[in-house]
């Protein structure tokens, strides 16, 4: 029993990544029904700048992971106005195209300019289990928790109770009923990109003092970001957060009690996505649209 | 000076033109009404002014050149248009529907005069602003996006078929607050409609598409004596 509830904690653990990532997926998702395959990417290129501020600036973590997170917010304004925008009202096909242009680009850049190299990335939170109920809990699992947490609770105080957020919620729902209120929905579009790519820059640099920072490193757990996302209802920020730990303690399960689950959990995180769309398509927490009927 | 003036708008969806040079007048203060028969041009003759429509020819508001403009540039100059459909914030609120509509403006005691006034007009609003918009029925959702236009405060409102699908009692409501705002509040109206004989007892003037064009215009005394206007469109 002891030995299933340590693989569950470790999950929730890992789940916590999935899901910060799946929150920038779910963003973006938000602003314009699409899956930005590049967000991966483009967190690992954030994280990357975090690591240049602490090795070379010789910032402490958390000032670079501000630093960070606000130079994040102005690269994926960015992208979105330089490169998606040209792009706006194309089909939904060849945005995603665009976004795996991005993804090898981002991939490409970040190798050229820090190199492929396994670099160790010392993190915000020690790395030391604390003993409760005779499980092993690490403070910095339990950080990383805390941190998708008061990320989760910032985005949903933006979207809720901000004129911002709800301008971001009309236009992405509404595009042309909001223009004629005014709103500059392209601006809303990019500032939907921004939250992202910070949203993406914390989940960086929260998984790369677990395992270590290259280049590739958010590629497998994108996957597993996409299953939390669909899992949760695409649309749903507190869908991606259940979703993530979902897949996360899921995953851990699999690694430990099927014969080679090691090896099959991207496979498994694909069922995930499969059979989600194909049950509920809508996920645990997405709305199905209200209307009168 | 008229608050609103179109010289010679061309409009076009693709390949297909829908507007073939309209001209017209707003006077400031006023409510004009244009009539005409589906696919006249009336929609095409709003979303032209508003900017949602590619278009050619010059449209002038309060001495602007806003031929050019963006749709939200437009809205920012004060013009409120009500869309077709009435452009519903369906998911969300009442509330954030209003809310929406104050979007561009910072004067918080302004806003919320404009919220009291609009709860004036409209009195289920107040215990209902939690309520989804989309779940609203139709003649409340063509309320709430008056109410919406209206926390824009605009200069000039523009109005696309009102009594559109509502039960007759509830058109007359609806017209009796349009006559409201316009005399209170002093906003301009442009309204479009498919029911002449309502919207003729409330415009002074109206213009008559056909096919793109201006066909008829005048007061609206003198097209409810013209024989043709009667027999196209009042029906008697």
């Amino acid at each position: 029993m002891t030995a299933f509830l340590q693989q569950v904690v470790s999950g929730i653990a890992t789940g916590c990544i999935y899901a910060s990532l799946a929150l920038a997926l779910v963003l973006i998702y938000r602003a314009m029904d699409l899956a930005n395959f590049a967000q991966g990417e483009m967190a690992t290129f954030s994280t990357f700048m975090s690591y240049s501020l602490i090795e070379y600036a010789h910032l402490d973590f958390w000032t670079a992971f501000a630093i960070t997170i606000a130079l994040s917010f102005v690269l994926g304004v960015a992208i979105e106005r330089v490169v998606v925008r040209p792009f706006e009202g194309k089909p939904v096909l060849t945005l995603l195209i665009v976004t795996l242009g991005l993804f090898t680009m981002f991939n490409g850049i970040t190798g050229q300019i820090w190199g492929y190299v396994f670099k160790t990335y010392r993190g915000g939170f020690p790395s030391e289990p604390v003993v409760f109920g005779g499980l092993y809990i690490n403070k910095q699992d339990i950080g990383v928790l805390g941190v998708v947490l008061v990320m989760l609770l910032l985005l949903y105080l933006f979207f809720s109770r901000t004129k911002a957020g709800l301008a971001m919620r009309a236009a992405s729902l509404y595009p042309d009923s909001s223009k004629l209120l005014g709103v500059r929905v392209g601006w809303m579009l990019a500032l939907g990109w921004g939250l992202a790519a910070s949203v993406g820059a914390v989940s960086g640099m929260l998984v790369a003092p677990i395992i270590f920072l290259d280049p590739n490193m958010m590629q497998s757990i994108l996957l597993f970001a996409f299953a939390a996302a669909v899992l949760g209802g695409i649309e749903s920020p507190l869908g991606a957060v259940v979703g993530g730990i979902t897949i996360g303690v899921l995953m851990a399960l699999v690694g430990t009690y099927i014969p080679g689950g090691q090896d099959l959990r991207l496979a498994f995180g694909l069922i995930v996505i499969v059979v989600v769309l194909l049950v509920r398509p809508s996920g645990l927490f997405g709305r199905a649209s209200v209307r009168r009927v | 000076m008229a608050l609103l003036e179109l010289a010679e708008v061309v409009a076009a969806y693709g390949p297909i033109t829908a507007l073939h040079g309209v001209s017209l007048k707003v006077e400031e203060g006023g409510v004009v009404a244009l009539l005409g028969a589906n696919g006249a041009g009336k929609t095409t003759t709003l979303r032209a002014i508003s900017g949602t429509v590619p278009k050619t020819g010059k449209v002038m508001f309060d001495g602007h050149d806003i031929s050019k403009r963006a749709p939200e540039q437009v809205a920012r100059l004060g013009i409120g248009h009500v869309p077709e459909g009435r452009g519903t914030l369906g998911q969300l609120t009442v509330w954030e529907n209003l809310q929406m509509g104050a979007y561009t403006r910072r004067d918080k005691a302004g806003i919320k005069a404009d919220y009291d006034r609009v709860c004036g007009y409209f009195t289920w609003i107040p215990s209902r602003r939690a309520q989804v918009a989309a779940t609203l029925s139709g003649g409340e959702q063509q309320m709430l996006a008056i109410a919406r236009a209206l926390m824009m405060r605009p200069r000039l409102l523009l109005l696309d078929e009102p009594s559109l699908g509502l039960a007759p009692i509830v058109v007359q409501e609806i017209f009796r607050i349009i006559r409201a705002i316009n005399e209170q509040d002093k906003v301009t109206i442009l309204v479009v409609e498919q029911n002449a004989n309502i919207a003729l007892q409330t415009a002074e003037h109206a213009y008559v598409l056909e096919v793109g064009r201006v066909a008829i215009s005048g007061s609206s005394t003198n097209l409810q004596k013209d024989e043709s206007v009667r027999r196209s469109y009042l029906g008697y």
